[in-house]
């Protein structure tokens, strides 16, 4: 009883090796036959970031079943091998297992940002192919950067940049204390450092910035803090459920000091509860945008789940849709030929209003990205419609490329 | 640090205390009759929350408030009656295994049921507001939080140290054989305890999902700081886990306030460290024979 700690140790390697022995049973892996291609979908289903890793899980599921019906990938079926990457450790020892006992052509999620790091070494040094859909971190674009991995979900300064035109736009930054709450771990060193330059480069200064572990839940003590600070813009950094918890005890406390986010995930707003959400905060894509791809999309995901998708459905559901794509164009499943193909910068329907495309730079898709803003609580007509979006970032008559890190913000020198 | 921000921070960690405490109190109570170690507590403290949620719409937050831990309590009397006494008398490591398991089946339940995205829940109308004294300031839901929260911890005590099953309950703690040996069947006695420890988790379900974010795994957040304390308390001590709790709350609270939040977690668990070291028994642990 005195070892509170090797006994969560060991709770969690007990749920590990559970996750496994359950997914060995699965009756998908017996029938290892050529006639249908594999995708490996790694992302965390449980834990802080699991409400999100059930939207990337469901996504999948809709987009598998839409390519298989339109004739599948080289007139072969394909079918996503999907488990809990759990950390950093197990995500890695499931890559390795997808790839080499069942064969997958390729790894696609994650939201992890340490995870996507792990998972990455493993893609590089069995030369495979691994397609971030969640982790946002630069450095896996610059420092960390692989030529075995691409990014659909936008890097930290992508966020940055967008919620950052907004906040200029509302004359935020210049001259301006900011107060940020940060995620102490690499997703969000990440970001805290790229918001950093960002006030920087726009003449704004941080009064405090505060590193919150990832379990942490009672912001009531920081929330004092912020009080006797008075910034003029508190900035959330925080991921997963966190931004729920951060939200809801804010609309406690009564502050009324503005609040922005570099990071953010639709669904976390949406199980805050009514008269908890406010503020500006970044989107890689929502359920709002006005084009026929993404209006069809919403409709199979809302039918199916009696729920709109969000944002990280869009990513996974995207990463399937263009490998299954990519894959019938080259006629081929192999990672070098994918990423030949990839490097070329061949443009995607990405669901908006403009096409993506992958940069050959860093391998970065280059999309445009929402800042939005909440709803009054008068102005709320549903439980979905909880923002109003801004028009793409960056603007029509601009380059995708206006809002990514440019190399000398983030340094990528791909090995082979 | 004005006095009034050093009070205000004090009160925090008061207030992060007692949910520790409602968690604790339960653990500790259940552990000390039975000899099981509920890793499955922190699921019924999920359980209470999401109660709440389906309750509300039917019998208000009120109904709920006494609703969803009662409901709680009873089906923590049916694991007691067809799990918990199967393990008595065992290897605590089975019961370890067990309430592990029963932990992850309620999470993964839950996920099942309801998603495992947040569920959205707010504090009642009624309830909303802050307390301002001068420069303090109070969310006034958290302190009628404080104030049931202390009355419950009140109502256990003087329920263990002042009535007739809190005498058989404290003797079966330190010797049940003796207990039997007068003639008294602990089976009853240890139903109410299970009841009244997981009910308490269930509570603690009730009054935080209207500041907590409500998802699966909100049990597994609170489980481990839950056992520190009473590792810290002592096993078989009120007082020792009342204290533990007090002094997590109040050391996590002054580590947040002094601006180092990134260690408010490692700060419990090398307090906890401490503790063992030069108490092993931990703050006001009893010895209790048949764990030597």
């Amino acid at each position: 009883m005195t070892d509170t700690r090797s006994r969560r140790r060991f709770v969690l390697d007990a749920a590990a090796g559970t996750a496994a022995v359950a997914t060995i049973g699965a009756p998908a892996i017996s029938k290892a036959q050529s006639d249908v291609i594999r995708i490996g979908h790694l992302t965390p289903r449980t834990g802080f970031l699991g409400p999100l890793g059930e939207y990337a899980v469901q996504a999948v599921d809709l987009a598998v079943d839409e390519i298989n019906a339109a004739g599948g990938v080289l007139g072969r079926r394909i079918e996503a091998l999907k488990e809990d990457s759990v950390n950093p450790q197990t995500a890695s020892t499931k890559a390795e297992r997808m790839i080499e006992r069942d064969r997958v052509a390729c790894i696609v999620g994650e939201i992890s940002s340490a995870s996507c790091l792990t998972i990455a070494q493993v893609a590089q040094r069995t030369r495979n192919l691994f397609i971030n859909t969640g982790g946002n971190s630069d450095a896996l674009r610059g420092s960390n950067c692989n030529r075995y991995m691409f990014h659909v979900e936008s890097q930290n300064s992508m966020y940055v940049k967008t919620v950052g035109r907004a906040l200029l736009a509302q004359n935020m930054v210049k001259g301006k204390r900011w107060y940020s709450l940060t995620a102490d771990y690499a997703f969000g060193h990440d970001l805290l450092k790229v918001a950093k330059r960002f006030m920087e480069q726009n003449g704004g200064q941080f009064a405090a910035d505060e590193l919150v572990p990832t379990d942490f839940s009672d912001f009531s003590t920081m929330l004092t803090k912020i009080r006797s600070a008075r910034p003029d813009m508190v900035v959330s950094n925080l991921a997963g459920v966190q931004i729920t918890n951060f939200l809801k005890q804010y609309a406690e406390f009564g502050l009324t000091f503005p609040v922005a986010g570099f990071g953010f995930d639709t669904a976390v707003a949406w199980g805050a509860g009514s008269g908890n959400f406010f503020g500006t905060w970044p989107l890689v894509w929502h359920h709002l945008i006005d084009t026929p791809g993404s209006k069809r999309f919403v409709q199979a995901f809302t039918a199916r789940y009696r729920r709109p998708p969000e944002n990280q459905a869009w990513g996974d559901y995207v990463a399937m849709k263009i490998l299954a794509q990519s894959m019938n164009e080259i006629r081929s499943t192999e990672a070098v030929k994918l990423i030949e193909h990839w490097e070329r910068e061949p443009k995607f329907d990405v669901l908006k209003t403009r096409e993506g495309y992958f940069r050959k730079y860093d391998h970065q898709m280059m999309h445009e990205m929402y800042a939005v803003e909440a709803l009054k609580p008068n102005e709320i007509k549903n439980q979905w419609d909880i923002y109003k979006p801004s028009a793409p970032t960056p603007g029509a008559n601009e380059p995708l490329d206006a809002i990514g890190s440019t190399p000398e913000e983030n340094t990528c020198t791909m090995s082979a | 640090m004005t006095a009034s921000l050093i009070l205000q921070q004090v009160l925090n960690g008061l207030l992060d205390g007692v949910y520790y405490l409602l968690i604790a109190l339960g653990l500790s109570l259940i552990f000390s009759l039975g000899g099981i170690v509920n890793l499955a507590h922190g699921a019924f403290f999920a359980m209470g929350a999401y109660l709440t949620i389906v309750l509300t719409p039917h019998v208000g937050f009120g109904g709920a408030f006494v609703g969803s831990p009662v409901a709680v309590a009873l089906f923590g009397m049916l694991i007691e009656r067809f799990l918990f006494r199967r393990f008595y008398r065992s290897d605590p490591i089975l019961s370890l295994l067990l309430t592990f398991g029963l932990a992850m089946v309620a999470e993964q339940t839950l996920r099942m049921v309801f998603g495992a995205a947040p569920l959205p829940y707010s504090i009642p109308q009624a309830l909303r507001g802050q307390i301002f004294i001068g420069d303090f300031v109070y969310s006034r839901y958290r302190g009628i939080l404080l104030l049931v929260a202390v009355a419950c911890i009140a109502g256990i005590w003087l329920l263990l140290n002042r009535t007739a099953f809190g005498r058989v309950v404290r003797a079966g703690v330190q010797n049940p054989d003796m207990v039997a040996a007068l003639g008294i069947s602990l089976q009853p006695y240890m139903s109410a305890v299970a009841a009244l420890g997981i009910g308490l988790a269930g509570l603690a379900g009730v009054l935080l999902a209207p500041i907590y974010s409500v998802h699966p795994a909100m049990g597994q957040e609170i489980i481990t700081p839950a056992f520190v304390v009473v590792v810290i308390g002592g096993l078989g001590s009120f007082r020792g886990v009342v204290a533990a709790a007090i002094l997590v709350g109040l050391v996590k609270g002054l580590i947040v306030a002094a601006g180092y939040a990134q260690m408010s977690t490692a700060a419990i668990y090398l307090l906890m460290l401490l503790v063992l070291l030069f108490r092993p028994r931990g703050l006001f642990g009893e010895r209790i024979q048949r764990f030597e």
